[in-house]
C-alpha cells in the first residue's frame, strides 16, 4: 500500500534517513521503533511532505508522493498525529475534532464519526466543550488521535502517542490503536519508543538506528530477537 | 434554557439601547455635542482599523503591521474618485492633474468599495513574498510595506498631489448611520466568517501550523486570504477616513498608525471581535477625553500650568495598568457574553463558576 524505496533525507550537512526502504500493507499495523535520533519521525514527515526528501521514493497506491504537496497528500488518506500532541489550546474538543475533518467533503457522516470518537473515547464526550489546552496530557492525547480519526484516513501515522503518558493511559491509547486498525480496516504506522508495547500490537516491525533500518520482522519475531531486547527493551540474557 | 433566554432577551434589549442612542447621537446634535460625535465617527473607523488588524494578528497569529500602507491607499482612492473633477484640477497646483484623471469621479459608496477592492489587491501582491515570513520579520517586512505606499503618495506628484495631499473630499455621508452600519456589517461578516471551516482553519493556524498542516489545511492560502480580508477592511477604514477628515496628505499614514491600531487590538484582546471595538472606543475615547490634562487647572490652593503632552504620559501610565491586570487584553480572544457579565460580578458573592458558552 505504502512503498518507501531507498529515501533519503537530509538536514542541512546532517543525513536523518540514509537510504532506507519499508513496505506498508493494508490494514496492518507496522512499528517503526529505535532510539533517539534514528529517523523515526523524520520518516514520518517524509511521507507527509513535511520535510522534502533528497532522493528516493514513497509511493502510496501507486502514485508518487514526493511530488505532492501536505494537503494533497492528506486528501489521499494518510494522516499524521504529530509528535508531543499539537492540539489546538485554544479551542474546544469539538472544535479540535471538527478541524480533523476540514478536507471532508461527506458532512452528513460528521455526526457518525463524532459519536464512534465518544465511543472510543468517552473522556472526549464530557469534555467537549472544554478548551483543549486544559485538558490532561492524556486527554490531550485522545483529542489529537480522535482529530486524526475525523480525517477519516486509510493510513494513521502516529508519532510517539506514549510519550509523557502514564502507563494506564498508555494502555488506552494502544487498545485504541488496535481497535480502531480492527473495526476500521485502518492501516496504521506507529513510531514508539516505547518498543515493547509497540511491537506486541504490531504486525511488523523496522527497527531504525541512526538513519537506517537494523532490523525488521513481525512483531513477535523482533521482540524475540535477542538484539532488540538487548538495545531497546532493556532486557538481557543473563 | 433559562440562562438562553435571559441571554437572548438581554442583547435584544441592549442593541435596541444601542441603536436608540445612535438615533439620539445623530439626531439631537445639540445634546450629544458636535464634538462628541466627531468622536463617536472616528471611533467606528478605527473600529474597522483594529478588525482589520485583528484578521492577521488575532486570528491567524501572524504580526503583520502593513495597516497605515493600505489605508493610505483606500483614503487616496476614495479621495480621489469622490472629489469633484473642478476641484481636482484646483487642488493639483505644483504638478497639474492631467484632464483623463482628472475626470474619473464615483459616487461614494462605490468609490469606497474600489478603495478597499486596490487594498486588498495590494495585499494580494505582496502577500506573496512576505507571508512565508513569520513573527518579527513578517512585522518588519510589512512595515517597509506601509512606508513605501507613503513614500510612493509623496513622490508621486500627478497622482497624489504630493506632500500637499488632496483637500475638498465631500463627507455627505458621514453620519453615524452609516459609520455604524458599515461597523455592523464588518462585525457581522467577521463572526459568521469564523463559524465556518475556513475560520476555524485559521484559529488552527494561529494555535499550532505543524498540526494545522497535518490535518490538511493549506497554509498559504489561508494566510494569504486573511491578508487579503485584512487589506481591504483596512482600505475601507482609510476611505472613510479620508472623507470623515476632508483632507488627507502622506503624513497622515506614517508608520505610527500601525502602533495605535496596534494598541487597540493588543488592549481589547487579540482575536476578539468585541475586543477590538472595545479596544478602539477606549484609546480614541481617552485619548481625546484626557486633553484636560495637557490645559491649566486651578485647584485653589495651587495652579497646575498645563504640560503640552501630559495626557499622553496619564495615558500610557493607564494603559500599563490595564495590560498589567488583563495580560491577554480586556477580552482576551473570547467574544463577549451574557454569562461572563454575570460571573463577572458574581465574583463579588461567591467562589467564580468558569463556564465557557458559545
Amino acid at each position: 500500500m505504502l512503498e518507501i524505496n531507498n529515501l533519503v533525507v537530509k538536514y542541512g550537512g546532517i543525513t536523518a534517513l540514509d537510504n532506507i526502504s519499508m513496505n506498508v500493507e493494508e490494514g496492518k499495523i507496522i512499528s517503526l521503533v529505535g532510539a533517539n535520533g534514528a529517523g523515526k519521525s523524520t520518516t514520518l514527515r517524509a511521507i507527509t511532505k513535511l520535510v522534502t526528501p533528497v532522493s528516493g521514493s514513497i509511493k502510496y497506491n501507486g502514485v508518487e508522493l514526493t511530488n505532492l504537496s501536505t494537503q494533497d497528500i492528506v486528501k489521499m488518506g494518510i494522516t499524521l498525529v504529530p509528535e508531543g500532541r499539537h492540539v489546538f489550546a485554544e479551542m474546544t474538543v469539538e472544535e479540535n475534532l471538527m478541524i480533523g475533518a476540514y478536507l471532508r467533503k461527506d458532512k452528513e457522516n460528521f455526526k457518525k464519526d463524532i459519536d464512534f470518537i465518544h465511543e472510543m473515547f468517552p473522556r472526549l464526550k464530557e469534555r467537549s466543550k472544554q478548551l483543549s489546552g486544559t485538558l490532561s496530557g492524556g486527554e490531550q492525547q485522545m483529542v489529537a488521535v480522535g482529530r486524526a480519526l475525523m480525517s477519516n484516513p486509510k493510513v494513521l501515522m502516529m508519532d510517539e502517542p506514549s510519550l509523557g503518558l502514564a502507563p494506564l493511559v498508555i494502555k488506552d491509547i494502544f487498545r485504541i490503536i488496535e481497535k480502531v486498525n480492527q473495526e476500521k480496516n485502518m492501516t496504521v504506522l506507529l513510531i514508539e519508543q516505547n518498543a515493547n508495547a509497540a511491537l506486541k500490537i504490531s504486525h511488523y516491525g523496522y527497527v531504525m538506528e541512526t538513519g537506517r533500518i537494523g532490523l525488521e520482522g513481525t512483531g513477535t519475531e523482533l521482540l524475540a530477537n535477542k538484539q532488540v531486547k538487548e538495545l531497546y527493551l532493556g532486557k538481557s540474557e543473563n | 434554557m433559562e440562562k438562553k433566554k435571559r441571554n437572548l432577551i438581554l442583547s435584544v434589549v441592549s442593541i435596541l439601547v444601542l441603536i436608540g442612542f445612535i438615533i439620539w447621537a445623530e439626531e439631537c446634535t445639540k445634546a450629544f455635542g458636535v464634538y462628541n460625535q466627531r468622536i463617536f465617527k472616528t471611533c467606528c473607523i478605527y473600529a474597522i482599523c483594529a478588525l482589520s488588524m485583528n484578521m492577521v494578528n488575532g486570528y491567524t497569529g501572524l504580526f503583520s503591521l502593513g495597516q497605515p500602507g493600505f489605508m493610505a491607499i483606500g483614503a487616496y482612492v476614495t479621495a480621489f474618485l469622490t472629489v469633484t473633477p473642478s476641484d481636482k484640477i484646483a487642488i493639483y497646483k505644483i504638478v497639474p492633474i492631467s484632464e483623463g484623471l482628472a475626470n474619473l469621479n464615483a459616487p461614494f459608496f462605490i468609490a469606497l468599495i474600489i478603495g478597499g477592492l486596490v487594498a486588498a489587491f495590494f495585499a494580494f501582491l505582496i502577500g506573496f513574498p512576505v507571508l512565508s515570513l513569520k513573527g518579527d520579520y513578517l512585522a518588519i517586512a510589512t512595515l517597509g510595506f506601509s512606508e513605501i505606499i507613503r513614500i510612493f503618495i509623496t513622490n508621486a506628484q500627478g497622482l497624489t498631489n504630493g506632500p500637499t495631499g488632496i483637500n475638498r473630499i465631500p463627507n455627505d455621508f458621514m453620519n453615524l448611520y452609516v459609520l455604524c452600519g458599515i461597523l455592523a456589517l464588518v462585525v457581522i461578516f467577521i463572526l459568521s466568517m469564523m463559524k465556518t471551516s475556513y475560520g476555524r482553519a485559521l484559529l488552527a493556524i494561529r494555535e499550532d501550523e505543524v498540526a494545522a498542516q497535518a490535518m490538511g489545511i493549506n497554509l498559504f492560502k489561508h494566510k494569504m486570504l486573511a491578508f487579503i480580508i485584512s487589506g481591504f477592511l483596512a482600505g475601507i477604514g482609510g476611505g472613510l477616513l479620508a472623507s470623515l477628515v476632508g483632507a488627507i496628505d502622506p503624513n497622515q499614514f506614517k508608520f505610527t498608525v500601525a502602533y495605535d491600531i496596534l494598541l487597540m487590538v493588543v488592549l481589547g484582546g487579540q482575536g476578539s471581535v468585541s475586543g477590538c471595538i472595545a479596544g478602539a472606543f477606549i484609546v480614541r475615547i481617552a485619548l481625546e477625553k484626557l486633553r484636560f490634562l495637557d490645559e491649566p487647572i486651578n485647584f485653589g490652593i495651587f495652579e497646575y500650568p498645563g504640560i503640552g503632552g501630559m495626557r499622553m504620559v496619564v495615558f500610557s501610565i493607564l494603559l500599563m495598568l490595564v495590560i498589567i491586570k488583563w495580560r491577554k487584553g480586556i477580552f482576551g480572544n473570547e467574544e463577549f457574553s451574557w454569562d461572563k457579565v454575570f460571573n463577572f460580578f458574581s465574583k463579588f458573592k461567591k467562589a467564580p463558576k468558569k463556564e465557557v458558552e458559545k
